[in-house]
């Protein structure tokens, strides 16, 4: 950090309005960590962008391609980074150097949005780094105000990048950088559900049979100490529970992250698998970002226009500021802008739970027009909206809150490949499918469910994974050259049962080449 | 001041040319790379750069979206996020194969350590120093021509809503002197051109599609090298068939005549365009002519001959010929040539039977370094 911090310190007025914006937001009800603003140059920020928002990040060239990209984009005018803010207590924030008062004011009150929702969201407590295992359901979602978590991962990712250098000067750039490229192509093979309850004890063996009773031989009662004796039991005992032990399961229930497996027992020499266990970290370090994008990015546009509309604007900026706002909240056909959506999102709920627009009365009533001007003045918006900021992620949000009456309102859609036109086009504007293509989309971050099924697959220690199919094939591209990486770690035959056009298909990786055959 | 991005920048830079030089015998062979050329770069689709992971196939997936429209309209828009944004891409990473853009400087450099070809030693030092504005920036006053518009408009409307002038029932927006914004620009000098190729082609009833496609992929490559050898330069294309006429590159490519040779009329054309407009003294010349070996009679051979050593190959560093392999032509020219001026090493002569033998020809060409 001490690069930044020597001669851009935060100019005064910067100053001054970062501590008005952050008063005012206070007033409004939002909880953040102590936030630092640093003034960036254009080139800095793409570099900072391009390691995922942080000052230092362990050297690759994946990194470099990003700063291309962002770099292209941003001086072709495409697309500009306005605003980046990370994950950290005390949260930090960068702004971009020669915006003006108006765009910086504008980024401030967003950053305010972004680090309420880190502090306060539940998904984020997997990042406090003195987590301790949950004692109860309560311990994983309620944040307390008076608690500030540890988070410093600024530290973290530099000491990761220092322990990657030190592998990289002790055995070579590209010997390295070649096992990082295979760590990264297994990243998203996580498990975040388990590591929020990492550490709790486990739950009691659900069927575990009784202590074996060993065969015994016939025998009259009074004989049976002299046909049976305890030697000749023990080593029936014995010989029942290696059998037994054979029959286990090995890992002995599927298990989600993979890396852990990897870890844990993949031949890998030292230095291996520190790499591997750099690339986890991190990966469950941007798990909760990318579990709550619409949700994130939502609330901190809807309080950025809550601040900026109701304090911090000049008359005279008002112009540039809703240029500005629209710029970010404009949606483009195919994709789904998280900043709209989201903030269009809470809007609903809000009007929804100031005007009683919930409940079972409201499921019930049928007439449209009462429907239309239904408004008891509850006035619960605030509180229902502050609630859902804190006890959701974009699945749950969408599963709960999209309505048919918003979709209209919003002009959603659905749409497909035509194989026809040779073209995606519009699908449907049916609010169900419109909700189903959303909620896949999000599932799992639009990532493949795939779990580790045994590690010593029909008895040669190959590793054998399984994809639970939901509807979409994999990339089977993809898939052959991920089996291939994961050879390179596993350093035995890798196989991946998934289906295949409706029919369930092995797909297996020997070491030289790759097989794929259907399964029974 | 440099930055730790620098680095990865560098090794993915690195990667990328590593890929281009694996591929460059199949980018040269199949002429990938024709028609993606910008200014100075040129765009390359590189193979599987990216990481692979389990994914989902991408077309079977479709998504939800946002805006006008009813079903079976197409959906518009591009993937890839709006404006501002976090650092991470997320979702929409595409699977496709990536397009780098290479500087030409660049790819010539992979052409020259692949080909192991030598730099060229220029003739002549002249140059010729060209002002060139640039427009880059913006400044209150200025010609109305220059006026920016949007800027204008919004300054125009704060100055009209802060002033409360303005109307939203009758949105009417008028600037006045101090609202306007103009473009402004810089001057840059640029050094223009001290080396010029000039391409002749045959495009008689012999020449097939398949051979010009020859020709210009050869030609691709011998201006990314020559470029990359000389600051600026110019092209001038020829084509003939019984005559002669210079046209445009566009044209040089895609014409097809019929009937019959005359090669001396392309010659004599090339000579006349030296003498005219790039004179020897301040000029590097380099004749490349493309036939496929048919001339009309060996009257006009004999010409050729004594209009190369008389006239061209006094003023050019080389002369290359380039005999394309065809069905209907007899090949006699370059044996012709190879039986004349064989012993000139300014007269550098190379087959080429199909497009893998492209890439000898361009060795051929420019191996000598001249």
């Amino acid at each position: 950090m001490a690069r930044m911090g020597i001669d851009q310190d935060l100019p005064e007025y910067l100053r001054t309005w970062q501590g008005k914006i952050e008063n005012h937001a206070r007033s409004l009800g939002l909880d953040f960590f102590p936030q630092v603003f640093e003034v960036l140059t254009f080139d800095e920020m793409n570099e900072v962008a391009a390691y995922g928002g942080f000052p230092t990040r362990f050297p690759h060239w994946r990194w470099g391609m990003e700063y291309e990209r962002l770099k292209k984009s941003g001086e072709w005018g495409l697309s500009r980074i306005y605003e980046m803010v990370i994950n950290n207590n005390p949260a930090v924030a960068y702004l971009l150097e020669g915006n003006s008062l108006t765009d910086q004011k504008l980024v401030m009150a967003h950053v305010c949005g972004h680090n309420d929702f880190f502090k306060n969201n539940f998904a984020f407590k997997i990042t406090d780094q003195d987590r301790r295992p949950p004692e109860s359901a309560e311990d994983l979602v309620v944040s307390r105000k008076d608690r500030l978590p540890t988070r410093k991962w600024i530290d973290t990712f530099a000491n990761h990048a220092a322990r990657i250098r030190r592998h990289t000067e002790r055995y070579g750039v590209s010997a390295v950088e070649e096992f990082i490229d295979v760590c990264l192509s297994l990243e998203n093979l996580i498990d975040p559900p388990a590591r929020m309850l990492e550490g709790r004890a486990a739950a009691p063996p659900v069927d575990e049979p009784e202590a074996l009773e060993p065969a015994r031989l016939k025998a009259r009662g009074y004989m049976d100490s002299f046909i049976n004796p305890d030697e000749f039991l023990d080593a029936q005992r014995k010989k029942a529970e290696a059998e037994a032990a054979k029959a286990r399961r090995f890992p002995e229930r599927p298990q989600r992250d993979v890396l852990k497996f990897l870890l844990d027992h993949a031949p890998l020499e030292r230095w291996e698998r520190d790499v591997l266990e750099v690339i986890r970290e991190e990966a469950y370090y941007f798990w909760p970002q990318a579990q709550t994008k619409i949700m994130n990015e939502g609330w901190a546009s809807f309080y950025h226009s809550r601040i900026m509309t109701g304090y911090a604007l000049d008359a005279n900026e008002i112009v540039d500021y809703a240029d500005r706002n629209a710029s970010v909240l404009a949606t483009n056909g195919r994709s789904i802008n998280p900043y709209k959506l989201g903030v269009e999102l809470y809007r609903h709920i809000e009007s929804r739970w100031d005007k009683g627009q919930f409940g079972k009365e409201w499921e019930d009533c049928d007439s449209l027009e009462d429907r239309k001007h239904w408004d008891l003045r509850l006035g619960l918006g605030k509180k229902k909206i502050f609630e859902v900021r804190a006890l959701h992620t974009d699945v749950t949000f969408i599963d709960e809150f999209l309505t048919p009456e918003f979709c209209i309102e919003q002009k959603m859609f659905t749409y497909a490949w035509s194989n026809r036109n040779d073209r995606y086009e519009i699908d449907s504007l049916q609010f169900k499918s419109i909700k189903d293509k959303l909620l896949q989309q999000l599932t799992n971050f639009g990532n493949p469910f795939i779990s580790v099924e045994d590690g010593n697959y029909e008895n040669r220690g190959e590793l054998f994974l399984r994809h639970d199919h939901h509807g979409v094939d994999l990339d089977v591209e993809k898939a052959r050259d991920t089996l291939k990486n994961l050879y390179r770690v596993w350093r035995r035959p890798t196989a991946l049962v998934t289906t295949v056009d409706g029919r369930a298909t092995l797909m297996r990786f020997d070491g030289r080449e790759h097989a794929s055959k259907p399964m029974r | 001041m440099a930055l730790k991005i620098d680095q990865d920048h560098a090794r993915f830079r690195d990667i990328v040319k590593g890929k281009v030089r694996e591929n460059l015998k199949r980018y040269i062979s199949q002429g990938e790379l024709l028609g993606r050329q910008g200014k100075d770069t040129v765009s390359i689709p590189v193979p599987q750069i990216d990481i692979p992971r389990f994914r989902f196939g991408e077309r079977q997936q479709g998504g939800a979206g946002q805006g006008e429209g009813k079903p079976g309209d197409p959906v518009s828009g591009q993937e890839g996020e709006g404006e501002g944004g976090q650092g991470k891409a997320g979702q929409g990473e595409g699977a496709h194969t990536l397009e780098v853009d290479i500087t030409l400087d660049d790819l010539a450099q992979i052409l020259g350590e692949e080909l192991q070809l030598p730099r060229i030693e220029p003739r002549g030092q002249a140059r010729v120093v060209a002002d060139k504005d640039k427009y880059t920036g913006i400044r209150r006053t200025g010609p109305e021509s220059l006026r920016h518009f949007r800027r204008t408009y919004r300054e125009a409307l704060k100055r009209q809503i802060s002033s409360g002038v303005y109307n939203p029932e009758r949105p009417a927006i008028v600037p006045i002197r101090d609202d306007k914004r103009f473009r402004s620009w810089n001057v840059s000098t640029q050094p223009v051109a001290n080396a010029v190729i000039v391409y002749m082609m045959d495009v008689s009833g012999s020449m097939g599609d398949e051979q010009k496609e020859i020709v210009r992929i050869e030609s691709f490559w011998l201006d990314t090298w020559l470029r990359s050898q000389y600051r600026g330069l110019e092209s001038v294309y020829i084509i003939h068939d019984a005559s002669a006429k210079e046209v445009d590159r566009d044209t040089f490519f895609h014409t097809r005549e019929s009937g019959g040779t005359m090669i001396s009329s392309a010659y004599k054309l090339c000579h006349d365009i030296i003498q005219r407009r790039y004179p020897a003294e301040d000029w590097n010349i380099y004749p490349f002519h493309f036939s496929d070996g048919d001339n009309w009679s060996v009257d006009d051979t004999q010409q050729c001959i004594s209009l190369l050593r008389e006239k061209i190959l006094p003023v050019v560093n080389m002369f290359c010929y380039g005999q394309v392999e065809s069905p209907y032509g007899s090949g006699q020219f370059v044996k012709d040539l190879r039986e004349h001026l064989g012993k000139d090493d300014r007269v550098i002569t190379s087959e080429i039977r199909d497009k893998d033998a492209i890439i000898d020809s361009i060795k051929t060409f420019l191996g000598k370094g001249k």
